[in-house]
């Protein structure tokens, strides 16, 4: 159903990872997506399996979390696969039947993707799991901070991805009422062609925008009442603060970072 | 026989997550047909969650619910069906319509029910005629109406479909006394014309008190009682403890009760407080 949408879904905990400065967090989380595109070769990418693993397990994320993060992009991975299986036609002779082609080089890119494109996603989805939202976006404002002296604008940027974040799960519970109670109305959004499901699908939207409307006008109106009038001068009720965790963060990253370099050259 | 029942009926909010919350917890009960049953209990009792297993948009974590004798979600193809036969208001269900005239919204059950072009237009009249929605308000657009008048647009939606059982979740949340008023007195109505079966959340004890002729009280995801209002509101003391109210007039009566005052009965309507204490006056 429509709950099974995990984009930033905040999984509360006090573990370690949990208790890292959000942007250390972000930086690393970076350094892992550099570590697996450096990874050429077998051994480091099972570096970048046991890192992930790794990040999970002190993490106390629950593994079917895991799964759930993974179900959305089955298609990218299935698709990835496929087009590295058939259209790579260097190396030695698998199998070939009529214009099909399959060589050990296609079937060793194929697996290689499929695992980076599993670790990428099981990776970063550990930070949206493990940092709320609003931590997230206060970091991203701090991380871009620097951009505001050619003029962009960080805090509005900021400030519309938390407003954005902190509606979508009201959003979903929101499509989720509606859509129940024009169920109950014996709509019927389960079956047919899609063009049926497509429209069965307007008396969903029509009310959903229309609530959205009212929820940003009152929104709009909530902040100026508090005398909201951008990130001048703006003080933080929660400082951001690099602890020990972090420092051991950033040693381990190394650490597993160090290892497949070396790995890279040696092997 | 019952019109709704349910057997050991329990559902779990998030199951797997560290936000998992039991709702509704080994529900069992049987309601039968015609009656006006009001259901209470406090905020996040599990009143709205239980109401939506009755026409299947909620899927028990375990137990059965039947409906006229026939279990839900044994075939999932007729699910749609028994809908109709289980129409459910949601609180402000205002926020549900969508359709560019209030006509059309009204008709957009009855329309998916497959029914004729006649027989929807005499539903859409009538049902808003019952409502108390002048014709000409029909062709208009359900957006420029008030807030009051989008909601009983709304109940029509549902009546519509002429559900033998009618559940509505706090219809009348957020309206003024009038409103409140209109609005149960128009699901009272509806109820005398078609002896349908209707449930009623409410947290108004009054309104439950006045109107229903059964009073289902849920506690902490479980059934407290369900009961005749006389025998549920005599229980003053145990409803007080888990933070519902009784009727004011039950109140009063329960105070002159401990000043020594003899009454026998059990009064939860100002009508028949009024009656008694008329008949006693006589006497002396
Ligand atoms: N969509 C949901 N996801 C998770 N938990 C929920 C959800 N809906 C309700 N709950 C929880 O289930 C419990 C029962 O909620 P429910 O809405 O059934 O209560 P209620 O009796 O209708 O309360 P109210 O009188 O405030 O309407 C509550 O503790 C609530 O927090
Ligand atoms: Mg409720």
């Amino acid at each position: 159903m429509i709950k099974d949408i995990t984009i930033g879904q905040f999984f509360p905990g006090k573990s370690p990872v949990h208790r890292m400065d959000p942007r250390v967090k972000i930086v690393l989380t970076m350094v892992f997506i550099i570590m697996l595109f450096v990874a050429d070769k077998i051994w480091g990418l099972l570096i970048g399996i046991a890192f992930t693993v790794f990040a999970y397990a002190i993490s106390r994320i629950p593994g079917k979390m895991i799964l759930k993060c993974l179900k959305p992009i089955v298609p990218i991975i299935i698709f990835t696969a496929v087009l590295n299986l058939f259209f790579i036609r260097t190396g030695k002779k698998l199998f070939e039947a009529g214009f099909i082609l399959i060589t050990d080089d296609g079937v060793n890119t194929a697996v290689f993707m499929v695992v980076r494109i599993i670790c990428l996603i099981v990776g970063t989805s550990l930070l949206t799991y493990t940092t709320s939202p609003i931590d997230l976006t206060d970091a991203i404002e701090r991380l871009l901070s620097p951009l505001k002296l050619i003029k962009v604008p960080v805090h509005e940027l900021a400030m519309m991805m938390t407003i954005a974040l902190r509606f979508i799960p009201t959003l979903i519970e929101e499509t989720d009422k509606i859509m129940s109670a024009q169920k109950a109305r014996g709509a019927d959004m389960e079956t047919g062609s899609i063009v049926k499901r497509a429209r069965a699908l307007v008396p969903v939207l029509i009310p959903l925008f229309v609530s959205s409307f009212r929820r940003a006008e009152e929104l709009a109106l909530a902040m100026e009442c508090r005398c909201y009038h951008g990130g001048e001068g703006r003080t933080r009720m929660k400082q951001l603060k690099v602890s020990c965790v972090d420092f051991v963060a950033v040693a381990v990253t190394v650490v597993f970072f160090a290892g497949i370099i070396v790995i890279n050259h040696l092997v | 026989m019952a019109v709704i029942k349910t057997e050991n009926l329990s559902y779990v909010y998030g199951e797997g997550t560290p936000f998992r919350k039991i709702a509704v917890d080994n529900v069992n009960i049987e309601i039968e047909e015609g009656e006006f049953v009001g259901v209470i209990g406090h905020t996040g009792s599990g009143k709205s969650t239980l109401i939506q297993h009755f026409n299947g948009l909620l899927r028990p974590t375990s137990g059965k619910v039947f409906v006229d004798g026939e279990e839900l979600w044994k075939d999932k193809s007729k699910l749609r069906a028994l809908r109709f036969k289980v129409g459910l208001v949601f609180q402000y269900p205002e926020y549900q319509l969508f359709e560019e005239t209030v006509y059309k919204d009204i008709a957009f059950g009855p329309t998916n029910m497959g029914l004729s072009r006649d027989e929807i237009d005499r539903r859409v009249r009538e049902t808003a005629r019952m409502v108390g929605l002048s014709p000409s308000l029909l062709e208009k657009s359900p957006f420029d109406l008030s807030g009051g008048q989008k909601r009983r647009v709304a109940i029509a939606g549902v009546m519509a479909m002429e559900p033998k059982v009618l559940i509505l979740d706090e219809p009348a949340s957020g309206l003024d006394p009038k409103g409140r008023e209109q609005i149960l007195g128009l699901i009272r109505d509806y109820h005398k014309t078609t002896r349908n079966t209707i449930l009623l959340i409410s947290h108004s004890m009054e309104d439950v008190a006045k109107h229903s002729s059964k009073i289902l009280v849920m506690n902490n995801a479980q059934v407290f009682c369900y009961d005749t209002p006389q025998r549920v509101f005599h229980r003053a003391n145990e409803l007080e403890q888990m933070g519902l109210a009784v009727p004011q007039i039950t109140r009063v009566f329960n105070r002159l009760k401990a000043r020594g005052i003899s009454i026998d009965e059990d009064v939860y309507t100002v009508d028949f407080g009024r009656k008694l204490l008329l008949e006693r006056l006589k006497k002396e």
